[in-house]
């Protein structure tokens, strides 16, 4: 099959590793809207969620009734309570290394909360390796038969992964958009000052928004290991450039644009292994990243 | 004795990699320490500065080889000011997008820089040789060094045999002196260019941009020279690494040694100022030597004492920075001998 014939399946690869991407962008993104940083320990949560999931994974499946799969499916219903139990076990992780290092900074220029990023995601992803090793982990070795959707050929994890992706962005836009702390978030992304003055429990926001962008994160690093079969330390570090990308793409700072950055950023990064090495695909990444900066460093939604 | 020719053969070798290590820094103090820069991408500059030397200065492709390009034998100044060149030129390039841009946007454009170089590193082995690496770069002056010392130790039969151990490391010393004698050249234009109206325009546009412009400054000019500057000493400490391991492979250029303990060298050792860049870079060149043997004593696998040592020197970054962010020697408060 040449390259341009590929296209539709490539495509459909992209919405899956879109969806990935998108989920861990957006924490990303919020964090930086509140803090104002780029955070570089956000991949590392990735990871951090995708070995919690697993942990806990080891654990219900000794129990008889999780054990087996949902249909079709890679993985049975020992996934659900692990996958909770990793986004809220990571957003409490990130709450509480925002209380141990970053809360002690919060006057500080933002570029010093970078730094102290950088240090925070070595240590991370290093503890990690110190105790689940270096060696691959999977959430499951079943093999999956393709089917057929719409002339193109996805796994059924493919498919979930698209569709819970989806799910969890309509959660976050109801969430942002109808509760109290959502809108203070908004509120507090748009002018920190005017938002104290009216009353609002900065501190209360801040620790939100780590939950919530770590918990998304979590979820991306949990699908991420369903989708590649793999999970290693180095899983988010690995995620890192596409997840700027987004970021950039759809303008820092905010969650709507890293929604559809991450999607983009997903699909051209499938869709350019039509034509070179599926190696450079943080290339690509980057390449996306750098025209954008040159073009329209905003983002494609974002102020400026 | 024959232990103490081992100990000093040990620190000779240390000296030379913290030597190398300390031009990284003094080139990332440059960008972040007078200006401001963050560059998180610092592993980039030095391995295009590494391959760029082995390319120009290193053998020709072997049969074995995959790559088909350079290895032109030039010498090796050619081959450091080459690597100085190219290293600017893509500093120019990265600070052309994004010195005009917030901070954030220079931190994620060095760091994505790195990321692909590592990959063109990696797999375009046409130009160099993939994870294969590249092999025989020629040190300078080795043959005659060599040489010279084998003629005398065989002239001179009865020697001791620790006299002769010291004498076969005597290319180690003499690269020790090359390293520590393009440092001090390097500490000293430095500390002129620091103390010149040029650095102390550097100084007030890291303390406030707005202010430095509205002086008639022309601020993104200004970052630019800096960040340019800083990456053609990290390519340059590229070139002499190569010329020293004579081998040249893609593990080296990792983020971790390639760019966090720089930063965590920087931060130690007091950003700002270079007395400090060079302190840093040998202590914790040391700190990292001595975790490597005190982890031989503990009973964990080698991935678990790597991975420990890395969360030692990162914990050491996040306290340094929350409890003592000017380092250990801080930065110098007046910089002009007239404001004394």
């Amino acid at each position: 099959m040449g390259p341009w014939e590929r296209l539709p399946q490539l495509f459909a690869y992209g919405l899956v590793s879109g969806s990935v991407i998108t989920l861990g962008a957006i924490g990303l993104s919020l964090t930086h809207s509140i803090l104002r940083f780029a955070n570089f320990a956000h991949g590392d949560l990735m990871t951090a969620g995708a070995y919690i999931a697993l942990g806990f994974l080891l654990v219900f499946q000794r129990i008889p009734a999780l054990r087996g799969h949902f249909g079709r499916l890679s993985f049975g219903p020992a996934m659900i309570p692990a996958f909770l139990l990793a986004l809220l076990g990571t957003g409490i992780l990130a709450i509480a290394i925002d209380r141990l290092v970053y809360r002690r900074l919060r006057r500080a220029r933002p570029v010093m909360l970078l730094m102290l990023s950088v240090g925070v995601a070595f240590v991370l992803r290093n503890l990690i390796l110190f105790s689940a090793g270096a060696d691959p982990y999977y959430y499951s070795h079943r093999i999956q038969r393709a089917i057929h959707i719409l002339g193109v050929r996805l796994k059924v994890d493919q498919v979930f992964i698209i569709a819970l992706g989806f799910v969890l962005v309509v959660l976050l836009h109801l969430f942002l958009t109808r509760t109290r702390i959502g809108k203070a978030m908004r509120a507090m992304a748009d002018n920190p000052e005017l938002a104290q003055v009216t009353g609002i429990d900065t501190e209360r926001v801040i620790a939100w928004t780590w939950g919530i962008g770590a918990a998304l994160a979590a979820a991306g690093g949990i699908l991420s290991g369903i989708e590649n079969k793999l999970i290693t330390p180095q899983l988010g570090w690995q995620a890192l450039l596409p997840l700027f990308a987004a970021v950039v793409l759809g303008g820092i700072g905010s969650p709507y644009g890293a929604m559809a950055g991450g999607m983009l950023i997903g699909i051209t990064q499938e869709l350019s292994t039509a034509f070179i090495s599926t190696a450079y695909k943080p290339a690509v990444a980057f390449g996306i990243l750098v025209l954008m900066l040159i073009l329209r460093p905003q983002g494609l939604f974002g102020r400026r | 004795m024959e232990i103490l020719v081992g100990i000093l053969n040990y620190f000779v070798f240390f000296s030379i990699t913290a030597g190398i290590y300390a031009v990284v820094t003094l080139g990332l103090n440059v960008q972040w320490g007078y200006t401001g820069l963050f560059n998180i991408g610092v592993a980039g500059f030095y391995a295009v500065g590494a391959y760029t030397s082995a390319l120009i200065s290193g053998p020709p492709p072997g049969s074995l080889d995959w790559r088909v390009f350079g290895g032109w034998m030039l010498p090796f100044p050619v081959g450091l000011l080459g690597s100085a060149l190219v290293s600017a030129l893509l500093a120019l390039f990265i600070g052309w997008i994004t010195i005009r841009l917030r901070e954030d946007y220079l931190a994620i454009a060095t760091i994505g820089i790195a990321e692909v170089l590592r990959l063109i590193i990696k797999n375009e082995a046409w130009l160099t040789n993939g994870v294969w690496g590249i092999k025989n770069i020629p040190s300078p002056l080795l043959g005659p060094i060599q040489g010279a010392v084998r003629s005398f130790i065989a002239s001179h039969p009865g020697m001791p045999p620790w006299l002769e151990r010291l004498l076969a490391g005597a290319y180690d010393w003499f690269y020790l002196l090359l390293v520590l004698g393009f440092l001090a050249l390097l500490y000293f234009t430095l500390e002129r260019a620091l103390r010149s109206p040029w650095g102390r325009v550097l100084r007030a546009i890291r303390e406030d941009e707005v202010a430095a412009a509205a002086q008639g400054k022309n601020v993104a000019s200004f970052k630019l020279q800096a960040f340019v500057i800083g990456a053609a000493l990290m390519g340059m400490a590229g070139s002499l690494y190569a010329h020293y391991a004579r081998f040249l492979s893609v593990e080296k250029f990792e983020p971790f040694y390639g760019t966090f303990i720089v930063w965590v060298m920087l931060v130690t050792g007091g950003a700002g100022n270079n007395k400090g860049a060079i302190l840093g870079a040998f202590l914790i060149w040391g700190l990292w030597a001595l975790t490597d043997f005190l982890s031989g004593y503990l009973p964990l696998t080698d991935v678990q004492t790597g991975a420990l040592r890395i969360i030692l020197v990162g914990f050491l970054l996040i306290v340094i920075i929350l409890f003592k962010p000017r380092g250990i020697l801080g930065e110098e408060r007046f910089v002009s001998r007239l404001l004394r």
